[in-house]
């Protein structure tokens, strides 16, 4: 083994043992509560992934992407609770309602080929909010999908005849529920990373690339674009379903009121602020949009701590300093915060070439 | 019959104030190619100053007519809006004129979100309702009920939209508009100066969402700080139909959308044996937005984009 081979390991292993030992910490450090909260980033992380495919590698602007999240839940929650009294096994289901989404994002997929850019954003924003009517509404005539009200008692995710609703007992350790949900989920999360790490630079990834960058050269230079498209939008829902499904067994209720609009901008919110087609930019998009929201809960006591009293109710404040810092970002970092090195080679390359014939236009009064 | 023409006068009516909204989308479109997602908010920030002013002169007793009241919140809330827009495209988007596409659209939901928080902050998260100041007269028009509201919103509209039309086909501005949007940089080799033009773009298409959203909340007699949110979406929508970019497009596809709405929602149990009701409304409209772009995939008047190699 070289040197640099046996560091590569080396930075591995402490990274996985630290990734280990993270929610043993958090717990310790800021209580149960952010472990849940660490199990939906990696459920956000996984979604951004799927996200990125369709968005970040092949450059189709998809505004309805929960719609597939939902679509892997609402499986999930069909086939595993009282609802329909069916409770298949947590390893059948999961496939299931991957596959489904996955079928979901080709039905999204064919019939918009044609379309570009900002038309393909408004139909897939309509498909997603049909989906979430109907979800809302399939409980008249046959109830369906109970409407608003939602799925309760989902079963808890169990494998091998463990269920992790419940807390164990491993090797004298005391593991709680959301405890034993973080390593499944990042076990699954590795899985996602690992294919999007090996999607990028495959044939199919390249082509991908390509068609984003100049379809019309694309398909003269051989590429399906018809095939590679419905693959990346069939790709990204069946992550999408994958974590919808996780997201069902983890907390055990779900209604359409989690699949709004806002959730498929937020996820594309997150692509966009990390750093679109670059994973490790996604995935600290993702953590850091999943993790915000929550940590601004704390303002309350930072008011009363600077100020002496609460002047703005914390939950009044935390979305308008979420707005802005999204806003900031950006005008700060415009590629995103881990921009890829193609983007970013893309940006400076612009500079040289046209920055002066720009400048002149449109900064002659700035 | 009679529901069929009331149906019709009421989507008419919502359909004129999808225009307007969809006037700004549009002309914003045009010239940066930038979904303006923050426009439906510009809207709710018109409705909710407007209502202010209104409430406050309405509290305070002075004894003026209720139209001259409302009027006089109008005039408040186009300022503020324009105001608003201006500072929106200064802040947020000019600075990533050159960034990559996506960029400004992100600033664009950052900004909407801090407006509905701002909103919620000042006015509240309970409904607002518009005072009973207007005169509340009912006509009948072919069967059906037309009310005094109804018709001063389809008026306004119409005039409005009649006159932007006008200002962007005949003026110099206009010209340096239409100019602006085909090419930046040939139109400031003309002398065009584009941020000048794209300021005034934003200031224009915000005084129209002002008037949109006064007209909204006198017309339900309530405001929200959300919603901003569901009228832009729709607005945005109905931009799309008509073909983005194109201001004609913009007026017909608000009218188009607001009718097939209440159309859908009138209709739609019939046409499905009853299995689907009235609460499908927006699936019909999002099904009818789609099945015209598989069709046109630019919009009903859009132009035609070639493939460019």
């Amino acid at each position: 083994m070289t040197r640099s081979k046996r560091q590569a390991w080396l930075s591995f292993i402490v990274l996985g043992v630290m990734l280990a030992l993270l929610p043993f910490v958090v717990d310790f450090g800021l209580g149960r509560s952010w472990v849940r909260i660490m199990d939906l980033a990696l459920l956000y992380v996984m979604l951004a992934l799927g996200l990125n495919i369709v968005v970040g590698y092949a450059g189709l602007l998809d505004l309805g992407y929960i719609a597939f999240y939902a679509v892997g839940a609402y499986c999930y929650a069909l086939l595993s609770s009282p609802q329909f009294g069916l409770h298949l096994p947590f390893w059948l289901v999961l496939p299931i309602g991957a596959a489904v989404a996955g079928l979901f994002g080709v039905l999204l997929g064919a019939p918009t080929l044609r379309l570009r850019g900002d038309y393909l954003a408004i139909v897939t924003l309509g498909f997603g909010e049909i989906i979430r009517i109907f979800l809302n509404n399939l409980n008249a005539p046959v109830n369906i999908t109970n409407g608003p009200q939602g799925i309760n008692q989902i079963d808890p995710v169990s494998l091998l005849g463990v269920s992790l609703g419940k807390s164990h007992q491993l090797f004298g350790i005391n593991l709680s529920s959301p405890h034993q949900y973080y390593y499944l989920f990042l076990l699954l999360t590795l899985l996602v990373v690992f294919v999007s790490l090996r999607l990028q630079n495959s044939r199919i990834g390249r082509a991908w690339a390509a068609i984003r960058e100049d379809e019309v050269a694309a398909e003269a230079m051989g590429i399906n674009v018809r095939n590679i498209k419905l693959l990346a939008f069939a790709m990204g829902a069946t992550f999408g379903g994958l974590a919808g499904g996780l997201f069902a067994g983890f907390q055990g209720f779900i209604s359409p009121e989690s699949f709004n609009l806002m959730e498929s901008i937020m996820i594309l919110c997150m692509i966009v602020l990390g750093g679109m087609g670059n994973i490790p930019g996604v995935i600290l998009g993702a953590l850091l949009l999943t993790i915000l929201p929550e940590a601004l809960r704390y303002t309350g006591d930072m008011q009363r701590a600077w100020l002496g009293h609460v002047v703005v109710d914390p939950s009044d404040l935390r979305m308008l300093l979420f707005g802005m810092a999204l806003i900031l970002v950006m005008l700060f970092r415009p590629a995103g915060l881990l921009p890829s090195r193609q983007r970013k080679r893309e940006l400076v390359a612009e500079d040289d070439v046209g920055l002066q014939e720009q400048a002149s236009v449109y900064d002659a009064r700035r | 019959m009679d529901i069929f023409v009331q149906q019709l006068i009421n989507g008419l009516v919502l359909g004129s104030v999808y225009a307007l909204v969809a006037l700004g989308y549009t002309m914003v479109y045009g010239i940066l190619e930038l979904i303006n997602f923050a426009h439906g908010e510009v809207t709710m920030v018109g409705a909710m100053v407007a209502l202010s002013v209104i409430s406050a002169l309405v509290g305070s007793g002075v004894e003026l007519p209720g139209i001259v009241i409302a009027l006089l919140g109008l005039l408040a809330a186009i300022p503020a809006c324009m105001a608003l827009g201006f500072t929106i495209e200064r802040l947020a988007y000019r600075p990533l004129r050159n960034a990559p596409r996506l960029a400004p659209l992100i600033t664009a939901i950052g900004v909407s979100i801090v407006l509905q928080n701002l909103a919620m902050l000042i006015w509240g998260r309970q409904y607002i309702t518009f005072p009973p100041i207007l005169p509340q007269g009912r006509h009948q028009l072919l069967g059906a009920t037309i009310t005094d509201i109804q018709m001063v919103i389809l008026a306004t509209s119409v005039v409005l939209m009649l006159g932007l039309i006008l200002l962007v086909k005949r003026t110099r501005l206009g010209r340096a508009m239409r100019a602006t949007a085909q090419s930046p940089q040939i139109a400031g080799l003309m002398g065009v100066n584009a941020n000048t033009v794209i300021s005034l773009t934003f200031i224009m298409g915000s005084g129209l969402a002002a008037v949109a959203g006064v007209m909204v909340s006198a017309y339900y007699g309530l405001a929200h700080y959300y919603m901003g949110f569901l009228l832009g979406l729709k607005a945005f929508s109905a931009a799309v139909l008509g073909g983005i970019g194109n201001i004609g497009g913009a007026v017909l596809g608000g009218l188009l959308l607001g009718v097939i709405e209440s159309l859908g929602a009138g209709y739609i149990g019939d046409l499905t044996g009853g299995f689907l009701g009235s609460n499908y409304q927006d699936v019909f409209a999002f099904f009818v937005l789609i099945l015209v772009l598989l069709f046109r995939p630019s919009g009903l008047l859009g132009e035609r984009v070639g493939e460019r190699a």
